[in-house]
């Protein structure tokens, strides 16, 4: 009698924990047949010799399907979870994968530049500072830090400086839409392909032959002389921070425009009123009311010519004392080989921006509702 | 400041101003393009101005020789066939295309998810992620170089596309997931309540209405990480390797420089050719751009 009831007792344990198991490995065998598939995709891609259509395609579809299919495995696993455990993992299928990719190429290596920067070439001993005593005694490096420095303060002048007068003038004109555009062109243009550009622009022969440069054109149209400019120091920083100011002032002038056409008409006529002058109005209430946007728009270019490489890269090469920061970085990690200069370099980098990144967080936690 | 376009001799004077701006800001496209479509003799030895008086004519050579094979012939000016190797940039075109597709989808794809997570969800840690990522924004992407490429070593991922997407994604995460929140967390909150009092679970929500809400903000995105991506030169360097098999047209164009210094009708053909698909995309969808800029102008 006893064996029997102990029997039922046991099938009763015996098949909830069947159930259990079930329910565990029904749990499971989903998230795993979709992370074979991920797999096989994953090492397809790497592995594959198929024609490049192919692996394009396949890409797209491995790509694209694979982050959806992850959504909704993920997902459909923590429905299966009960009620009170769902709720609370709920918001990290949504926010967990961007949080982990985060964390995986900016933040954890923030922290590991930092680590490889206090060790030598091929990280393997300790130096302590020696980098940074590099990164800030360097001959080259001095001069990327004053050229850095003119990039930012020529640079970001000129973007904004064009953008704001073409945003005032253009407000005031009928072709509005049409100069804006024209203007704003160039931020389409990839600084390698703007490179170009601007390389065919300097184009240097010597004196006597036909100038195919238009720069040297024009110089040698009124009687000068043709000139190398690339290798015109320090002038050629300059041309090649023209080169910025190109790219750049559409994008200041895009954000400066619409910054403007919130200035409240009522404030302007009241100061027609008065009798100022149209220079007047702009610089004592236009400007004033538009200072936020200004120094958002400062902020972003000086950010940009902080870490300008592909402009130097590709027109000098940082050869003529145009060497800035970034490209001493790719010389240091890429051409010697030496990782924990190159680490410290963009460890310098980050330093800079704090400023920036310090009056983004005031910025945002000013906001409602966070 | 709307709706006072005067006329007189003070509009002159402005519209004399901005026309020249105009002129000095297009003249460097324009004469790259001229040079592009000029043969070759014509463009290495005059400039590209004097094809409005005596030096007139032009030619397709330039193209088919950057975009065709290591077997290019033509026919020069003196009437010879002329064997050269070409530059093949129709397969970096495909390239960029392939690295470009999935590196703009993917981080839309998971910053949406994110951004709806931190808009509409409660879960401890929620000020602090957010916090993070906002602080993520200015950071140089230089910093990750190193320690990424070591990891793709380890993994087997140098050179590949999946490795140069996956770095695309993470570092257009930032901006991607403030842009979409800016503009989810806008969305009236009626329009969920309503869903979730039906018994709709979040993921449905989010594809069923998230999504097809937000399609304004995600096509800013989408043509700001486009551009992006496709003009970019120093993470294809460093993460897709220098082999012509996978090289994007933002590398090849850098090579010809590097190799090519002085064939001016090859340069300028050849960086049309890259410049092409992003200035198409860019006066299809002018507003969308102007929209993503508006948004989110901090980026790192």
């Amino acid at each position: 009698m006893a064996t029997a009831e102990n029997r039922t007792v046991g099938r009763g344990v015996l098949t909830g924990a069947l159930v259990a198991i079930g329910r565990v490995v029904v749990s499971l065998f989903v998230p795993i047949v979709a992370f074979v598939i991920l797999w096989a995709g994953f090492i397809f891609l790497r592995d594959s010799n198929a024609p490049q259509g192919v692996i394009a395609l396949v890409a797209i579809i491995w790509g694209v399907g694979g982050v959806a299919m992850l959504f909704w495995v993920a997902d459909w696993v923590v429905n299966r979870t009960p009620l009170t455990v769902a709720k609370k993992l709920q918001p990290f299928v949504f926010v967990g994968p961007a949080l982990a990719i985060l964390a995986w190429y900016l933040l954890l290596p923030t922290l590991r530049s930092l680590y490889l920067s206090f060790f030598d070439a091929q990280s393997k001993n300790f130096v302590g500072l020696a980098n940074y005593l590099f990164a800030f005694t360097d001959s080259k490096m001095l001069e990327s830090f004053l050229n850095n420095l003119m990039w930012i303060v020529l640079g970001t002048g000129g973007a904004v400086g064009f953008g704001l007068l073409v945003a005032l003038l253009a407000d005031r004109v009928k072709m509005e839409k049409v100069f804006k555009s024209l203007i704003f062109m160039p931020m389409a243009i990839s600084f390698v392909g703007a490179g170009v550009i601007w390389r065919f622009v300097y184009a240097y022969k010597p004196a006597g032959e036909d100038q195919i440069g238009l720069l040297n054109a024009i110089v040698t149209f009124f009687g000068g002389e043709p000139q190398a400019w690339f290798t015109l120091q320090p002038w050629n920083n300059v041309f090649l921070i023209v080169i910025l100011v190109w790219l750049q002032t559409g994008y200041a002038m895009v954000i400066i425009s619409a910054a403007l056409k919130g200035v409240p008409a009522s404030i302007i006529e009241a100061g027609r009123i008065d009798g100022a002058s149209e220079v007047r109005i702009i610089r004592s209430i236009v400007i004033p009311y538009i200072a936020s946007t200004l120094v958002t728009v400062s902020t972003t270019i000086i950010i940009i010519s902080l870490k300008i490489f592909d402009i130097v890269f590709t027109m000098t090469n940082g050869n003529f004392g145009t060497e800035v920061i970034a490209s001493m970085q790719y010389k240091q990690m890429f051409r010697f080989y030496h990782y924990g200069r190159g680490s410290a370099i963009a460890i310098v980098l980050v330093l800079a921006v704090i400023p920036v990144m310090w009056y983004n967080l005031k910025q945002f936690s000013k906001r409602e509702g966070f | 400041m709307k709706g006072k376009k005067r006329s007189g001799k003070w509009n002159l004077v402005v519209n004399l101003i901005l026309l020249a701006l105009v002129i000095v800001w297009s003249i460097p496209i324009l004469g790259l393009f001229i040079s592009s479509i000029r043969p070759q003799d014509n463009v290495l030895n005059t400039g590209w101005w004097t094809v409005f008086g005596e030096n007139g004519g032009f030619t397709l050579d330039n193209y088919k020789q950057v975009l065709g094979g290591s077997q290019y012939t033509f026919v020069d000016s003196a009437g010879n066939t002329v064997r050269a190797s070409g530059d093949n940039l129709t397969r970096a075109f495909v390239n960029s295309f392939t690295v470009t597709i999935p590196s703009v989808i993917i981080p839309i794809l998971i910053a949406a998810a994110a951004a709806f997570g931190f808009a509409w969800m409660l879960f401890p840690g929620r000020k602090l992620f957010f916090t993070i990522v906002v602080a993520l924004l200015v950071v140089p992407l230089q910093i990750a170089l190193i320690p990424i490429l070591r990891d793709y070593q380890t993994l087997g991922l140098t050179g590949s596309y999946l490795g140069i997407w996956l770095a695309h994604t993470g570092f257009g995460l930032p901006l991607g997931i403030y842009l979409l929140y800016n503009y989810i967390s806008t969305i009236p909150r009626d329009v969920f309540e309503s869903a979730f009092l039906d018994g709709a679970r979040p993921m449905v929500v989010f594809a069923r209405l998230v999504l097809p809400l937000s399609v304004p903000a995600i096509a800013s995105l989408a043509i700001f990480q486009f551009l992006w991506v496709w003009n970019d030169l120093l993470v294809a360097l460093v993460f897709l390797g220098g082999t012509n098999d996978v090289a994007v047209l933002t590398q090849r164009l850098a090579n010809m420089i590097g190799s090519r210094g002085q064939d001016w009708h090859l340069l300028t053909a050849g960086a049309f050719v890259v410049m092409i698909v992003p200035l198409a995309v860019f006066f299809a969808l002018q507003r969308y751009f102007v929209q993503g800029l508006m948004a989110g102008s901090v980026k790192g």
